[in-house]
């Protein structure tokens, strides 16, 4: 496996961003959200990261920066995995694109906006993709009501 | 050469029986009779209770044997909607207009437990029971059901349409 690649990203983008770790055999990078594209644009220009699997967030109530935004890329060239993670607060949860990057983000931060309503910058398309239009809240933050039903149409009495 | 041909006539020495010439019943059971074995189901089909669908609309199970195997695909053509499957809240309009287009007289099978009451799922994605949106004359449970529970559920919905009153029969039929 070209596990030897980590070692490599990780020395050249320790200047620019936080912790690394290793989980099950995948890097596990936690930036900051403004460092976002930038290392998200080099991992696919040198790294050859060229293949985005996942947009999806973590909800943790009760923590200082409630959402974790968590992307996964796999190197087609060297064929492992790398996980970014990047925590945005409750008040104002926005994050950068990457549909200038990755075309596929597209749909996922929509999802990703349906379910945990991260706001993801310069996004054009952020409709409801999985729900409907005028669904309130969000469905996978831990404070929506597990069985509250938002019916579009009226129940038979 | 005065062999003549001997014809047979095939009636000649048949007694007509006389309890066969008339047939006394009621119009409503007549009615009920013919509806029950031409039931046109239009499978409103979500989820994965369609593989057991076409498992009992197939030749070892054969829904045909019932009169209830020609699938419509058009509600307009139909009389039977088999809602097969999960109803979530974004799918149950297009459900309520499938049914409103359905023409007179008309009956629904809830097929499994998630059409039946939602099944498992108790949140904010699926309508607890189709019964909620459209009245249901039939429930199949099981998850999925087998392939009998399903030609059950067909029969009892016979019966109750042999034993119904029906709309056409009026003082002019």
């Amino acid at each position: 496996m070209g596990t030897q690649v980590f070692d490599v990203v990780q020395q050249q983008l320790a200047p620019m961003t936080g912790e690394f770790s290793r989980s099950h055999g995948t890097l596990v990078i936690a930036l900051p959200p403004a460092a976002l594209l930038d290392i998200v644009r080099r991992l696919k220009s040198e790294f050859g990261f060229d293949l985005l699997l996942d947009v999806t967030a973590v909800d943790w109530p009760g923590q200082a920066p409630r959402f974790e935004v968590v992307y996964h890329f796999y190197s087609t060239t060297h064929r492992v995995r790398v996980r970014l993670k990047t925590r945005v607060h409750e008040a104002d949860p926005t994050v950068d694109s990457l549909v200038s990057l990755f075309g596929s983000a597209g749909f996922m931060e929509r999802e990703c906006h349906d379910m945990y309503g991260i706001v993801f910058r310069a996004n054009p398309d952020l409709r409801p993709i999985l729900l409907y239009e005028g669904f309130a809240g969000h469905p996978l933050r831990k404070d929506y009501p597990k069985q509250q039903e938002q019916p579009l149409v009226p129940y038979r009495t | 050469m005065t062999m003549a041909a001997t014809t047979i006539p095939i009636h000649a020495a048949k007694q007509r029986s006389p309890s066969f010439e008339y047939l006394s019943t009621k119009k409503d059971e007549l009615v009920g009779w013919a509806r029950k074995f031409s039931l046109f189901p239009y499978p409103f089909v979500t989820a994965c209770c369609a593989m057991e669908f076409m498992s009992v609309s197939s030749s070892p199970y054969d829904t045909d044997r019932f009169g209830a195997a020609l699938p419509r695909f058009s509600p307009r053509q139909s009389d039977l909607l088999m809602v097969v499957g999960t109803l979530t809240h974004k799918q149950a309009p297009i459900l309520l207009k499938v049914y409103e287009q359905m023409c007179e007289p008309k009956w629904v099978m809830a097929f499994g437990a998630c059409a039946t009451s939602g099944g498992f799922y108790q949140n904010y994605a699926a309508v607890a029971g189709i019964d909620k949106i459209i009245p249901v004359d039939v429930y199949v449970p099981g998850c999925p059901p087998r392939p009998e529970t399903v030609i059950d559920a067909i029969m009892m919905l016979q019966d109750r349409i042999a034993r119904s009153q029906h709309l056409i029969v009026n003082d002019r039929f």
